[in-house]
């Protein structure tokens, strides 16, 4: 009898054993011993860790072909196994930093700057994963996210643009406010068509999408054009008090903008509401099994158009992000496939917000890496990195973790089915 | 073979069900009704519907030219359209229709750039080309189809992914000099040399955009997808597994194999269109072209209700709309976008089409084939 199988964990640990040999054998004597340093302050006189970069590659090799072996007694120890993945996956941020630093010119870079601007970057993914999870705990799938966060882009820009010539506060919060409501109102158009009617929640998703490309383009040229206003002062810095004062990170971190502590909240109240709360466990009641929550006295129709509402509120604070706190100004289908990735996000959480939450950041991160590895102008041998290939780093990286580390996941036992009352 | 008498009639019999008229009327009254509801965004901005229309109308078919150019710019939708709603019928979502069609492109200008195409004549050359574009967009379909049956990787997500690295890469092999991969040094603007003379697919009229032959194409492949889904073996397995993949599990159809065969022909539908659109229209190929075209197929597909058929005369409505916009704009003076609103309209109509029943008192007789399939199965359940 053997003792271990040959499945998902055993491939992943495989490939770790594979690129840790590699790193070992291969990579790690042919880089150059010219120490770096990774610092966590901005200058001057940060706090800073020298790494040798042939040593560290060495210890991160040495590591990965332990996570291969210990993927072998799955059977024997399972979290041993998991755990051991977990930690592989993260060393990869280290790897990637000491890699980019030794192959370039540059002698330090900050890793503290690096989390921030991923959390950053993260904001509108998470918060396109949030209005995702709670429609789709409802049972509605939405891949209309896209759409709404857009339209709200737009609305949110022309009102801050129009009202306030896009520099004055007052009108920039009304802006915020116009662009949620923007997004309340196409998830509500979501609600009729695909809750009420009954239409394919994908094809009701396209037309959103396709209405937002569309509405905004022709709100662009012309209403925006019109006022003159190309661009306008984004969000301010908020100081969040006591925090901000903790040495190293409070400074880089809670001092921030508004729509990102808005993000932080959002995730930490939709995993209390939906989970610790009445309402919550209605939504997913009514998202796992419609039917037997009617049962129970629950209205499935009006959950629904409740959540819905509610992820589309949430989807419309993301379109602000875009066109007033990232920047201020609109352009053309300026959200770039965001909302999508939110999708990626949340099916890589598991439909499950604090999961959700890290897949977002997930792909803030690698933003924020292809960003950081084209500044630091990374050259293997004499093949500079193109920056092309750094932009589709989120992408690919969507696909592996899709494909690789989650596994089939778990929707919502009612997610994507149409309601029909019994009679 | 099957027999032709039979497979005659049933071509009539399809072809007839396609044009009844139930489904002329709900499209038709779903195009006033859009046409309605913009007019009112129009009126909102300050400018006239009516004249805008007019415009838009005599921009679409004002004359020979202009139908023409209608019919040119209509073509490529025609593959992308048969690459999605093609994936539709196996229960799949291929939003990746845009990459497909970009990396055909890429492929076939890059084949048509051989030296060798030069000295061959057209009808090798041709083939060759369209060939590629097929490959291209064939294999970078089925990536999707491969991750989905092997890993259960959603393919909303992962075709969505690869459209944004296939417009990355393209854009680098495109402008990128050193390394110098296709780019055409000798040309002013980014782009890659242009194809040799008999390397072009012949233009049966001049406009611009040219009526190419490669909208007969476009039509032959339309009659080969019905032929596939109505006449093979094959075809039954992909609308089994559409309808319950489940069901053609239990009855030993491979279901994995199906995903993948489906997703790869899907993509070389739509490597198909990109190529033709290389040898037909432009000779060339310059990043920041077929943007879009993925959101435009998906309308399209799901405007037909993913019958080969009406994928044709839907995107000769499209791409009609689409190369109208232009004098729309002239005479007008309203954006383009006026003519992006109205299609979103008029797609929002045919999908709730309970709201055209009810205001024009249509009723309802039988189910089409995309009620029958449910699209939104779920994320994880197709296998």
């Amino acid at each position: 009898m053997t003792s271990w199988r040959f499945g998902r964990r055993q491939t992943l640990g495989v490939i770790f054993g594979l690129v840790g040999l590699f790193l070992v054998g291969y990579v790690a004597p042919n880089l150059e011993k010219l120490d770096k340093g990774l610092t966590f302050e901005p200058p001057p006189d940060p706090l800073k860790v020298v790494v040798d970069p042939p040593v560290t590659v060495t210890a991160i090799g040495i590591v990965f072909v332990l996570v291969a072996i210990a993927t072998f007694f799955e059977r024997r120890n399972a979290k041993l196994a998991s755990g051991a993945l977990v930690l592989g996956t993260l060393l990869f941020i280290p790897l990637v930093l000491v890699l980019a630093l030794a192959l370039s010119t540059s002698r330090d870079t900050n890793v503290m700057q690096l989390l921030v601007e991923s959390l950053r970057l993260g904001t509108p993914i998470a918060l396109g994963a949030m209005a995702g999870l709670w429609c789709e705990r409802s049972g509605v799938v939405n891949i209309g996210i896209e759409g709404m966060m857009l339209a709200s882009a737009c609305t949110g820009f022309l009102t801050y643009a129009v009202v306030g010539d896009a520099n004055t506060t007052s009108a920039l919060w009304l802006g915020i406010g116009v662009a949620i409501f923007t997004g309340a109102l196409l998830a509500l158009l979501h609600a009729v068509l695909s809750v009420s009617f009954r239409v394919d929640q994908i094809i009701s998703g396209v037309v959103i999408n396709l209405l937002a490309l569309g509405l905004t383009g022709f709100l662009r040229s012309e209403v925006l054009l019109d006022t003159g206003i190309t661009g306008g002062v984004p969000t301010g810095d908020i100081e969040v008090p006591l925090l901000s004062e903790i040495p190293i990170v409070g400074e880089q971190l809670f001092t921030n903008q508004p729509i990102f502590f808005a993000m932080l909240a959002i995730v930490a109240g939709t995993g209390w509401v939906l989970f610790r709360t009445a309402f919550g466990l209605r939504v997913r009641a009514v998202g796992e099994h419609p039917h037997a929550a009617e049962t129970l006295g629950i209205d499935p129709i009006r959950i629904r158009y409740k959540a819905v509402v509610i992820g589309g509120c949430i989807a419309g604070l993301g379109g602000a992000w875009f066109s007033m706190e990232s920047q201020g100004g609109f352009q053309d289908n300026m959200t770039n496939g965001a909302g999508f990735i939110a999708l990626a996000a949340l099916n890589f959480g598991k439909w499950r917000p604090a999961t959700a939450f890290a897949g977002a950041m997930l792909f803030g991160f690698t933003r924020a890496l292809g960003s950081r590895l084209q500044i630091l102008d990374v050259t293997i041998g004499d093949f500079s990195i193109p920056s092309e290939f750094l932009q589709s780093l989120p992408y690919v990286v969507t696909i592996v973790v899709v494909a690789g580390a989650i596994g089939r996941a778990l929707a919502p036992a009612a997610d994507g089915v149409p309601y029909e009352r019994s009679r | 073979m099957t027999a032709p008498a039979n497979g005659r009639t049933d071509w009539l019999a399809e072809l007839r069900r396609s044009i009844n008229a139930q489904s002329i009327l709900v499209p038709v009254y779903a195009i006033l009704l859009a046409l309605t509801v913009a007019g009112v965004v129009i009126v909102l901005v300050g400018s006239n519907p009516f004249e805008a229309y007019w415009a838009l109308l005599r921009g679409m078919f004002g004359s020979a030219d202009r139908i023409n150019a209608s019919l040119g710019r209509s073509t490529p939708f025609i593959g992308a359209a048969l690459a999605v709603a093609f994936a539709f019928r196996a229960g799949l979502f291929n939003i990746g229709a845009e990459g497909q069609l970009l990396v055909g492109a890429t492929s076939a200008a890059w084949v048509g750039t051989f030296s060798f195409l030069a000295d061959v004549p057209g009808p090798i050359a041709i083939p060759l080309i369209v060939l590629a574009g097929a490959l291209g967009g064939g294999l970078y379909g089925g990536i999707p189809g491969f991750l989905k049956a092997k890993t259960g990787a959603h393919e909303v997500i992962t075709t969505i992914m690869l459209n944004n690295i296939a417009i990355l890469i393209v854009r680098w092999l495109v402008n990128s000099q050193d390394p110098l991969i296709l780019r055409d040094t000798s040309a002013s603007v980014p782009r890659t040399a242009e194809l040799p003379d008999s390397a072009r697919l012949p233009e049966v009229i001049s406009t611009s955009p040219p009526l190419h032959l490669g909208f007969f194409i476009a039509i032959a492949l339309c009659a080969l997808v019905w032929f596939i889904l109505r006449r093979t073996t094959f075809g039954f397995v992909v609308r089994t597994v559409g309808t319950n993949a489940n069901a053609a599990k239990y009855a030993g159809m491979g279901v994995n194999s199906t995903i993948i065969a489906v997703m790869a022909l899907s993509g070389a539908f739509a490597g198909v269109a990109g190529a033709g659109e290389i040898t037909g229209t432009s000779g060339f190929l310059s990043p920041g072209t077929f943007l879009g075209i993925g959101f435009d197929a998906i309308a399209i597909a799901l405007l037909a209700r993913a019958n080969p058929y009406a994928i044709i005369r839907t995107s000769l409505l499209w791409g009609a709309m689409l190369a109208g916009a232009g004098l729309m704009q002239q005479d007008s003076g309203l954006s383009i976008n006026a003519v992006r609103i109205v299609q979103a309209l008029v797609l929002l109509f045919v999908a709730a089409d309970v709201i055209v029943r009810t205001i024009f008192r249509v009723r309802r007789e039988g189910t089409t084939a995309l009620e029958t399939t449910q699209l939104t199965s779920g994320w994880g359940s197709a296998t």
